[in-house]
């Protein structure tokens, strides 16, 4: 009776693509007990690659964070093109424009509207003495094209004299959390808050925001010969931006999308500052850290379990099942790891806004693809090193002993 | 049906090139048949283990053949050999090589596994092996909860899960104490031994010879003749 027992495990059931998926997933269900139930090896490995992770993570939303902050301008604003001097690295560099470039603009074929932007800096004086340096920004007269979102008062009050509109973001408080009908004094001129106002993002360099039309920033602060810092221009289709960009190049200054704006600051800050540098540096440091501990953590593993490999082979495992377990190990090392990580990071970022409301750091779906492709190229590596050994064991050596 | 499990001609494997070439197994021939316990004995460094390893589909010999019932072993390719080891055998390690961080009903399903058997199946199928044994209610412990002993009769419902034609057993005592190693032995002789299976061990062991029903007495990689090599 056991005879024929035996032999019934012998049946062949190879080949049936159900058959097949089946088998599979018992082996890689055998490989994902071996890693898990290992408990101590596994959660090194998890540590190695969580800090990792975190340090990746955490720097590049470092980098997105202050990349949104230095950009903020042109996302508060909103415009779909942006013509500038062709110096202009970024917003807060603005070199001023003539006014006939204004109406050059306005006269190509395929411009829905452009208008004027002013962008600048200014210091308002506070009840104490003190002063605080703020961004100013000019809106188009008469279109206020680019105003913010208003949470309390009226658009329309921004025409009244002396008429502001103030941020209410982290950096609010530094002008002592103004209400409507504060008065400042700006530049030796008077201002009134007539509008509070919300926007996506606040300014890099830790300012107060304040919007006023274009020809009162003009007026109250200093100025050369050329005022317009920026023209915006909304085209009629978006067909239309190449020749508008071939027509506004012929007049001798630059035009980006503002997609085109945005890449064009963050590229300065990583390249023409040390900051990005920095950051990209760290990036690559968390990188080879996680490279090497999980690579050797997980050769480790492997090494140690390297006579159960060799047993499995010589039961009857063929290598491209060995090599199956041991990647599918790789990769929920790598996941789990990679979750964690995240976690970590976002858990981190959450509890130090909440200290420092100016902590410039997001997590983006980008630093997520990149830190993701980090750790895949991780696992791959520690998988790769791993299979490399399992393949040259011979069974040979278990008999050996 | 032929009676012939397994037929060794002229197996020869040597070591090392040169100077330090050195013959683990010299020119070795035999049969051994269905329904029957084979020992190979003989000191340490005799060439047991090679030749076990040679007839398992493990180890390439230099020179000759091993046909396990109708297949020439050695004519197998890498994949082939695998499978042939798979369907054809079960192995019983001296170290029994159980996995300490799965249950002993999953260690006893691998070879099922490896078969492309669902993973519930296996499972179910490896509680008979471990019912065969009397192991059934340690089915849910890990191995290193278990005796020597315990360890001992995981690995053969491991290697019977095979539904193998031979069985190889490397110093199936050499981890046990003389009243476990005999016992583990008879219940072999007993329980797993069939009509249709051919039990190969290797062993020092004087102590489990009388469970023998053939012995092969190796020295220097050589059979000896006669001497040694007689029915139990």
């Amino acid at each position: 009776m056991f005879g024929a027992l035996a032999r019934a495990g012998s049946v062949h059931v190879r080949g049936t693509p159900a058959a097949d998926k089946a088998a599979v997933s018992g082996i890689l269900r055998i490989a994902y007990k071996l890693l898990v139930n290992d408990k101590g090896k596994f959660a090194a490995l998890l540590m190695g690659l969580t800090f990792s992770v975190f340090l990746m993570v955490q720097m590049t939303s470092m980098f997105a964070g202050m990349m949104k902050k230095a950009s903020a301008t042109v996302t508060n604003t909103g415009a779909k093109v942006w013509v500038m001097d062709p110096a202009v690295t970024n917003v807060s560099s603005a070199i001023p424009m003539p006014d006939y470039i204004l109406d050059a603009v306005r006269s190509i074929a395929g411009v829905k509207y452009a208008v004027p932007l002013y962008a600048g800096g200014a210091l308002v004086r506070l009840k104490d003495g003190t002063y605080q340096p703020v961004t100013v920004l000019g809106l188009d007269d008469t279109s206020l094209f680019g105003r913010p979102n208003l949470i309390e008062g009226k658009i329309d009050d921004i025409y009244a004299e002396n008429g502001f509109v103030v941020v209410d973001d982290e950096e609010y408080p530094k002008l002592e959390s103004p209400k409507i009908g504060t008065d400042f004094e700006l530049n030796d001129n008077r201002g009134v808050i007539v509008g509070i106002a919300t926007v996506p993002a606040s300014g890099l360099f830790g300012i107060p925001t304040l919007y006023t039309t274009f020809n009162r920033a003009v007026q109250y602060i200093p100025s050369m010969r050329y005022t317009i810092s920026f023209i915006l221009v909304e085209p009629q289709n978006v067909l239309a931006i190449p020749h508008i960009q071939e027509e506004v190049k012929r007049l001798g200054y630059d035009v980006l999308t503002e997609e085109g704006l945005i890449d064009r600051i963050t590229n300065w800050y990583m390249f023409h500052t040390g900051m990005g540098t920095n950051l990209l540096l760290m990036t690559a440091i968390s990188f080879l850290v996680g490279l090497s501990i999980s690579g050797q953590t997980f050769y480790t593993f492997v090494l140690e379990n390297m006579e159960k490999f060799g047993a499995l082979k010589a039961i009857g495992a063929k290598g491209r099942e060995l090599v199956a377990m041991i990647f599918f190990q790789a990769a929920v090392t790598g996941l789990a790891g990679y979750g964690l990580g995240i976690g970590l990071c976002a858990g981190l970022i959450a509890l130090a806004k909440l200290r420092v409301p100016d902590y410039a750091s997001i997590i983006t779906y980008r630093n997520l693809a990149l830190a993701l492709g980090m750790v895949l190229v991780i696992s791959a590596f520690s998988g790769y090193i791993a299979v490399r050994k399992v393949l040259r064991i011979d069974p040979y050596d278990i008999f050996r002993g | 049906m032929d009676t012939v499990a397994i037929r060794a001609e002229g197996l020869t494997k040597s070591f090392g090139q040169g100077e330090t070439k050195m013959y683990a197994v010299r020119d070795v021939t035999f049969d051994a048949h269905f329904k029957e316990l084979l020992y190979i004995v003989g000191p340490s460094g005799s060439g047991k283990t090679t030749l076990l390893s040679i007839i398992s589909g493990i180890l390439r010999p230099d020179a000759g053949t091993v046909r396990v019932e109708d297949t020439d072993v050695w004519s197998l390719k890498e994949n082939a050999l695998a499978d042939f080891r798979l369907q054809k055998l079960g192995f019983v390690f001296q170290d029994f090589h159980l996995f300490p961080n799965l249950r002993t009903v999953e260690n006893v399903a691998i070879p099922l596994v490896l078969k492309r058997r669902p993973w519930n199946d296996a499972l179910k199928e490896a509680m008979k092996y471990l019912e065969v044994v009397g192991l059934a209610n340690r089915s849910e412990l890990n191995p290193t909860r278990l005796s020597g002993g315990e360890q001992q009769r995981v690995a053969i419902a491991r290697a019977l899960a095979s539904g193998p034609d031979l069985m190889i057993f490397d110093e199936p005592t050499a981890s046990l104490d003389g009243d476990t190693g005999k016992k583990i032995v008879e219940f072999v002789k007993r329980e797993v031994l069939t009509d249709h299976r051919c039990i190969v061990v290797v062993t020092h062991d004087e102590r489990i010879y009388e469970f023998a029903d053939r012995i092969l007495n190796m020295e220097d990689g050589r059979l000896l003749a006669g001497k040694g090599t007689a029915d139990a």
